[in-house]
């Protein structure tokens, strides 16, 4: 990953904003206005906070001068941001398990991936061609913060081989051709 | 020079016959069970006809072989781990004679490669061992030329039979048994196919490669890397990495002190996801980037090219 200063990023900020009309308009305007280009806004209106805020999480694009105006830019505005940057999520790595994965109780072994990782399946796919009480593989990607993708994968390996199942993991950092 | 050869194998056969043609002379050859000696020359093809009709290349005992005049012992005999006897046991013995050897077995140098060098230090002769790695590809003297202290890591597809199962799976949709059956009626696999299909003669290769790599620092050995077979990977796993522009190969790996073998999920497009027999080593050097070796990584003539480009290699005592 490059360090340079002008290649755009994606990044992910997290705001809490207030239950208003219009709320949501004024937080996207500091984010078009300073050069951030917009890629998904998902706004949790059904999903209160404690405070009675209301969650959105906005993905975007950006070189890193420009999303740190458009940090600055959010709280002059006094919008309460939860998490902005892009270390949140910025490697992905894509595995294969394979294995008796539904005996095995695949959602339990997400879900200890999950916990174990810090990491975030972010995409699933199953191939069960024998049917789902023979062996069966499943395609995952991975979201994890920078720099802990080792750490992420170590994990995997130990639940897989708590429930005896196979990991196809892709080659360590620098392998990647 | 003259070759004493241990071992009439494929590869060994293949030296016997190929020495000619290099400018060397074959002073002995010898089985498991007999040898045949002349220190002006034996009959190459003479010896392999009686080979292949009686089983034995000659009528002397094996020890024969060493006892003879020589100023390479070439050993080609089956690997062996732990110990690696008997193969290590004649190149201490060639050592002791003050003669250089060239190993095609991966033993030696795989479980002892210490003592081996140890051996090497006290002697007049030397010990190279390119066939070990990558059959015909030339990757430890690559190695060399660059200084291994110029080389960061290095990965690769160091096994023919497990690639070939690999990517035939993947291009016909079939499942591992089926394939490796047929592997093994077109004599890509062996009878006995674990040594490939678990990683151990992938394992061998990349323990050899960070030997060399650690330039005495640090003695590796089988026992040092960790090591997952193929035999576990169902269609369904190619089929998704297929459908995610990847594939599956079993790839070796050397850097930061661990050696690795494992399945890995590769870009389909990408040099390391060679197919059918082929393999590939790549070498992370520090001033001239990635460099690239592939080429046949097993067979008779093609390993014995390496062993004789070995010997040429050498110089003259």
């Amino acid at each position: 990953m490059s360090d340079s200063q002008d290649e755009v990023r994606a990044y992910t900020v997290r705001l809490e904003l207030v239950d208003e009309p219009g709320e949501l308009l004024r937080a996207l305007h500091p984010i078009a206005d300073n050069g951030g280009n917009l890629l998904s806004i998902f706004h949790e209106r059904g999903n209160v906070t404690p405070r009675g805020h209301i969650p959105v999480e906005v993905d975007l694009e950006a070189t890193p001068e420009r999303f740190e105006g458009i940090v600055a830019a959010l709280q002059d505005e006094n919008f309460n941001i939860i998490q902005a940057g892009a270390e949140r999520y910025s490697e992905a790595l894509t595995i294969v398990l394979s294995g008796h994965l539904v005996e095995s109780d695949l959602s339990d072994t997400l879900s200890q991936i999950h916990e174990g990782t810090d990491a975030t399946v972010t995409d699933l796919s199953l191939s069960a061609p024998e049917g789902t009480e023979d062996v069966s593989s499943a395609r995952l990607r991975l979201a994890t913060e920078e720099g802990k993708a080792d750490d992420a994968l170590a994990a995997v390996r130990e639940v897989a081989a708590a429930k005896d199942l196979t990991v196809v993991e892709p080659l360590t950092a620098g392998g990647e051709a | 020079m003259k070759l004493a050869l241990l071992g009439a194998g494929a590869v060994g056969q293949s030296v016997a016959e190929l020495a000619a043609d290099y400018g060397h002379r074959v002073t002995a050859l010898a089985d498991s069970s007999s040898a045949v000696v002349d220190a002006d020359g034996i009959d190459v093809a003479a010896a392999l006809a009686d080979k292949d009709e009686s089983g034995a290349v000659g009528t002397d005992a094996p020890e024969a072989a060493l006892a003879t005049e020589y100023d390479v012992l070439v050993e080609a005999t089956p690997t062996t781990l732990d110990d690696a006897q008997p193969g290590f046991g004649h190149v201490e013995h060639a050592l002791e004679r003050d003669r250089h050897v060239v190993l095609a077995n991966k033993g030696p140098v795989a479980e002892r490669y210490a003592d081996v060098r140890a051996l090497e230090r006290e002697s007049a002769g030397e010990v190279l061992f390119e066939a070990t790695v990558g059959g015909a590809m030339p990757v430890l003297s690559t190695i060399d030329d660059f200084d291994p202290e110029h080389i960061s890591a290095a990965r690769g597809v160091l096994n023919g039979t497990a690639n070939f199962i690999l990517s035939r799976m993947a291009a016909e949709g079939l499942g591992y048994e089926h394939v490796l059956a047929e592997a093994q009626d077109l004599g890509v696999a062996e009878a006995d196919p674990t040594f490939d299909v678990e990683g151990t003669d992938a394992a061998l290769k990349c323990v050899i490669v960070a030997n060399v790599l650690a330039q005495g620092e640090r003695e590796y050995t089988l026992a040092d890397a960790e090591v997952e077979g193929i035999s576990s990977i169902p269609g369904s796993a190619l089929e998704l990495a297929q459908e995610d522009g990847r594939t599956v190969r079993l790839i070796g790996e050397v850097a930061d002190g661990e050696v690795r073998v494992g399945p890995r999920l590769v870009p389909e497009n990408a040099a390391l996801s060679v197919s059918g027999t082929r393999n590939i080593v790549q070498l992370e050097t520090e001033h001239a980037g990635r460099l690239n070796i592939s080429g046949r990584g097993a067979g008779g003539p093609e390993t014995a090219s390496a062993v004789l480009a070995d010997v040429g290699r050498l110089p003259e005592q």
